[in-house]
């Protein structure tokens, strides 16, 4: 090593690192790998028995409402993603190439207000407005368009909403941001080889801004995947989640391996998505 | 170009529909904080600041947001030391294993914070201490030292090493480079990511829900008043969290971004 030496700088840099090093390593490392190997463990009766097996995993295998838990997750998420991308796309493309420049940051502002009310009351707030009393409900039966309120609360419609709600104004920022670093010269240089508008779009702004398009939906499909509450706040209890089923494993009957198990597989949706966006941008770039 | 012309249009109409998705939620939980009646939906029947007085009234929600106040400053606190001082000395020197200790910083950004809570919570459990603000506030600190790692980290560099060498030079002593350069040349980024985690902790639910049992944060107590169903008490407490983040951050933009001179 070319300069290994240990002298007094580098070892009051060290101690500067230290502490945040110390800190994430007690405090998450060993809870994290106390998690991984609680999961191997099992719970019998009120007891843990520490011999390690694999027999909540093939448990949740053998649990046909665990594993429709996991695909009720994937399918939410999947829906979510594809619907806030489509709405964020067209709004982050308006605000960066119609809005005037000095306007632009303020639209961005004004598209992300409501990220500052607290995420639980967010959720809260869609109950309100989907209730069968709500606004929805009562602009609907006002314009005649129903004569009985609908069901709209309780509901997986419901759950996506508010996801999408909060995923609309994630993506717009991640597209943005995308669509402002290309140079407009593109978009010329077509034009100048006769591209229509639509063609332009297709041909060349819509490749180049797909990497804020997948920054944007793998951080909906991640935080969408690992959420609680609005699953729990919006969705009732017809269908549930996985991390609503981890959250009554934890709930109920204090069940530490399963859940943690439960939670190891829901991580490893996250990593497995990870890795195909990962994959899949490193495809498009070469 | 009329059908330019008339794509502005429709863009325009397209953007102002999810503008209007955007604002619904906040605008009816808003509106119907100032409900006459007892249930927070049409027909208005207000303006009515009832239930302001019920919530300012109502102790347990009262000591909820003192208590995330206090843990969202303690915890960010110990977050952006943390996270300073490990950006320093990341930033100043080239030791061995930095590429490791840096992803091990990182490291909880990365994964859920249900997992996070989950771990802490069986560890916690394992090693005999009760779920308090106090692990509240260790698990927050968790998840926001990775962030104020790598912000100020990213504004880091030979600008402010320089400044460091030179009071060296000078003869001041390592607290003194400490406190008197490192600390206000990065001020900006120390600023905005201890404001960051300060939003971040405050909105935080699962992890505040997993770790604590009698003394609860202002989002745990909300989520227990869920439980009674739609209550404009709700819509208050909530328009209230509103208003004071959208302060806040108009505040910190004024404070902090606008002084670096972005646009």
């Amino acid at each position: 090593m070319s300069g290994g030496a240990w002298t007094r700088e580098r070892i009051l840099a060290l101690g500067f690192v230290l502490p945040a090093l110390a800190w994430t390593l007690v405090f998450f490392v060993a809870p994290f790998g106390f998690m991984v190997a609680m999961s191997l463990w099992r719970r019998a009766g009120a007891e843990l028995v520490r011999d390690w097996s694999l027999v909540n995993y093939l448990g949740f295998l053998a649990r046909p409402h665990f594993v429709e838990g996991l695909l009720n997750s994937i399918e939410i998420a999947a829906i979510v993603t594809a619907a806030s991308v489509a709405l964020a796309y067209p709004l982050a493309w308006f605000i960066a190439a119609r809005v005037p420049a000095g306007w632009q940051r303020i639209a961005l502002a004004l598209a992300i207000v409501p990220f500052w009310t607290s995420y639980v009351v967010r959720s809260y707030a869609w109950t309100l407005v989907l209730s069968n009393k709500g606004v929805v409900n009562e602009w609907l039966t006002s314009a005649g368009l129903i004569s009985e309120p609908l069901q709209l609360s309780s509901t997986r419609f419901a759950t996506v909403t508010g996801f999408v709600h909060f995923f609309v104004m994630l993506s717009t920022l991640t597209i943005f941001a995308n669509l402002k670093q290309l140079s407009p010269n593109y978009a010329r240089a077509a034009a100048d080889l006769g591209a229509g508008g639509f063609q332009t779009f297709r041909l060349v702004v819509l490749p180049l801004t797909l990497p804020g398009i997948m920054v944007g939906g793998f951080l909906s499909f991640a935080l969408c995947l690992g959420d609680y509450i609005t699953p729990q706040i919006l969705g009732g209890n017809n269908e549930l989640v996985l991390p609503q089923i981890i959250m009554l494993q934890l709930g109920r009957r204090a069940d530490f391996p399963m859940a943690s198990a439960l939670s190891i597989i829901l991580m490893l949706t996250v990593t497995l998505a990870y890795l195909a966006c990962a994959r899949w941008l490193k495809l498009e770039r070469a | 170009m009329t059908s330019r012309r008339l794509g502005n249009w429709l863009g325009l109409a397209y953007a102002l529909t999810v503008f209007a998705f955007i604002f619904l939620p906040v605008a009816v939980l808003v509106l119907y904080s100032f409900q006459g009646g007892r249930l927070p939906v049409p027909p208005f029947d207000g303006p009515s600041l009832k239930w302001y007085g019920q919530i300012f009234a109502d102790r347990k929600l009262m000591s909820a947001l003192a208590n995330s106040l206090g843990v969202a400053a303690i915890s960010s606190a110990v977050a952006c030391v943390l996270g300073f001082l490990a950006a320093l000395g990341l930033a100043r020197q080239r030791i061995p294993g930095a590429a490791l200790m840096r992803s091990v910083i990182i490291a909880p950004l990365t994964v859920s914070y249900l997992i996070i809570g989950l771990g802490l919570l069986a560890s916690l459990n394992a090693s005999g201490f009760r779920p308090s603000l106090l692990s509240v506030g260790i698990g927050h600190a968790v998840i926001n030292t990775p962030l104020c790692f790598a912000i100020i980290y990213s504004q880091t560099g030979a600008h402010q090493i320089n400044f460091e060498r030179a009071a060296r030079d000078l003869g001041a002593t390592e607290l003194r480079v400490l406190w008197h350069v490192s600390a206000p040349v990065l001020a900006p980024a120390i600023l905005a990511s201890y404001f960051l985690s300060v939003t971040f902790s405050w909105d935080e639910f699962i992890i505040a829900f997993l770790l604590s049992r009698f003394e609860v944060t202002l989002p745990v107590e909300i989520w227990s008043l869920l439980r009674s169903g739609l209550n404009p008490k709700t819509n208050a407490i909530g328009s209230i969290v509103f208003l004071s983040s959208v302060l806040l951050v108009f505040a910190l933009e004024l404070l902090v971004f606008r002084k670096r001179g972005n646009p």
